[in-house]
């Protein structure tokens, strides 16, 4: 078994271009342990680049990341990829493969290090904890969109990597099981993970997260409790909505109104 | 069992058990034609069919496309070329230049693929880059061709580019041999990121195989094995595509363990290629690459036709 050490990330002064135009801007932030945090931003705001900089897919172009205390660039690929698990917002399958072999695949940093027992039940725990049992011998291609990103995120969730981060993970999924994504996150993020989501839902970023970063054109607008960035003034002038910062039975809940 | 019936095909009947028995060093013609002739044929076939088979799985694994194979980035081309360059040149070819060259030129062509397709470059780039080097090198033979110097050159070139394992000994298969065991060892140590690759490239970064180490990997090891068998057997087509199909099903679509049932699969079907090569009474000797064709179209047309649904295409 590896129980990871927990480990926070943390960056500063982030800046990424493509095509000579920035979509980074001078980003700092901080993910600690044991945190649920939610990138939110109108689409092109920088919430996927951002994500792919913290993962290292994206090479950044100037600024500093840091896994732990140690500046991710002197960090191997191979190690990165046990201290971090990482969904894209797209991924295709290429091959026809059962739903319990593509997960299976998320144990691939670790290589034999695990047993095919112990794998064997890992990958049937992580099925079970996105509710995908039913479809594990399934064929990856015959699956709905959102059964296969449940397939997707037991994939993420299977190794068990210390930090997680995922892009988009509830886009396709009914609202039962965005519920029970979040509140699986929240479960890794209360067990001393580090936890960053890239989402577009605001009620369920407000209801379940302990942190919001808010992107606006590749710059940080604003970080915080969700009842600190959620405010009607921040979402009114990134989003150009209304809005209702409010808590109800203790919870934070947050509700849109019309278009401004 | 191929093997045997490989042994015991050919246009000279001989006692195959007798010269089994005789030995490697005993001097009866049929010993000779045995160890000298059919036996070399026939590991040749293995050879050859392995490494083509071996290249396609890994070419479709890396591509993360069913419709990849060895020859499209310009693997089979390079070596091509540089093969019909030699007989164009009428080099006395002395047996090891042509294929020492044929193997440079796959190099080659797999380099300049690389180049061109540039820094982190993505499948689809670099199947573009392929198809244009692919491209340049097929006018370069269209060239050659126009040019050649003598009616037999052209024959001789036409020949190669189909394919054939007639008239290979020892030195051939001693020579490719190398090459072959190289390339496999490259894609054994990439089977992993084939295997993270069906994630897709963003995904198999994230899971640790990032950076240009691995496609690098995989191209020199296809352009060593599919380029040192186009060196020694000319270029014989199909089955580096058709086989990592047909495998594909038998090994829960794992890129990773396709590569062997591929490389097995490969050589068997060479192997039987060739049995029905030898079995062909005719003047002129059926080209293999003909055969594998011949074999490999239908097969693939029956494929598309019964298997719409599974393809994924």
């Amino acid at each position: 078994m590896n129980r990871a050490q927990p480990l926070a990330i943390r960056c500063e002064n982030l800046s990424l271009s493509r095509n000579q135009r920035p979509v980074l801007d001078a980003i700092s932030c901080h993910f600690p342990a044991g945190e649920l945090a939610a990138v939110i931003g109108p689409n092109g705001a920088g919430k996927s680049s951002l994500l792919s900089c913290l993962a290292g897919i994206l090479p950044p172009a100037g600024g500093s990341l840091y896994l732990g205390d140690s500046p991710a660039a002197t960090v191997s690929a191979a190690k990165r990829a046990r201290l971090m698990g990482y969904l894209p917002q797209q991924e295709s399958p290429a091959w026809a493969m059962a739903a319990e072999d593509l997960v299976a695949l998320g144990l691939l940093p670790w290589g034999r290090s695990i047993e095919r027992a112990q794998r064997r039940q890992r990958v049937a725990h992580a099925l079970a904890e996105v509710d995908a049992a039913a479809f594990a011998r399934r064929p990856v291609t015959q699956l709905s969109g959102g059964e296969l990103r449940r397939v997707q995120l037991a994939r993420l969730l299977v190794g068990q990597a210390p930090v997680l981060i995922a892009d988009e993970p509830g886009a396709a999924l009914d609202i039962r099981h965005q519920l029970q994504l979040m509140q699986t996150f929240r479960r890794q993020a209360d067990s001393g993970k580090t936890v960053i989501l890239a989402v577009h839902d605001l009620p369920l970023a407000a209801r379940y997260c302990d942190r919001i970063l808010l992107l606006q054109d590749g710059r940080l607008r604003a970080q915080g409790t969700p009842e600190q960035v959620l405010t009607p003034a921040q979402v009114g002038d990134v989003y150009g909505i209304r809005s209702e910062f409010r808590w109800r039975d203790g919870r934070p809940e947050f509700v849109s109104g019309d278009l401004l | 069992m191929a093997m045997l019936a490989a042994l015991s095909s050919g246009p000279v009947s001989i006692d195959l058990s007798a010269a089994i028995a005789g030995g490697w060093h005993s001097d009866s013609s049929d010993a000779v034609i045995l160890w000298q002739l059919r036996l070399p044929r026939a590991v040749l076939a293995i050879v050859v069919g392995a490494a083509l088979g071996l290249g396609g799985a890994a070419m479709q694994g890396m591509l993360r496309n069913p419709l990849a194979e060895p020859a499209l980035l310009g693997v089979s081309s390079g070596a091509a070329l540089a093969a019909i360059l030699v007989l164009y040149y009428g080099a006395a070819v002395s047996g090891y230049l042509l294929p020492l060259l044929a193997i440079a030129g796959a190099l080659l062509a797999v380099g300049s693929v690389w180049l061109l397709a540039g820094h982190g470059a993505s499948a689809s780039r670099l199947v573009l880059a392929g198809v244009a080097i692919n491209a340049f090198l097929s006018a370069l033979m269209a060239l050659a061709l126009n040019y050649a110097p003598s009616m037999f050159a052209m024959q001789e070139i036409v020949f190669w580019l189909l394919g054939s394992l007639a008239n290979r000994g020892w030195d051939q298969v001693l020579l490719a041999l190398p090459f072959v065991v190289i390339g496999t060892v490259f894609l054994f140590l990439s089977r992993n990121y084939l295997r993270a690759l069906s994630l897709g490239e963003a995904s198999a970064s994230s899971l640790g195989f990032s950076g240009r180490r691995y496609p690098l990997l995989v191209l020199f090891g296809i352009a060593f094995a599919v380029g040192a068998s186009v060196a020694v057997a000319g270029t014989i087509g199909f089955i580096g595509l058709v086989v990592p199909h047909l495998m594909r099903p038998l090994v829960g679509q794992d890129p990773g363990r396709l590569l062997w049932s591929s490389a097995l699969a490969g050589a068997l079907l060479l192997l039987l290629a060739d049995v029905l090569v030898l079995n062909t009474v005719g003047t002129q000797e059926l080209r293999i690459g003909a055969v594998t064709a011949f074999i490999g179209a239908p097969f693939f047309f029956w494929l598309i036709v019964s298997g719409r649904r599974e393809l994924n295409l």
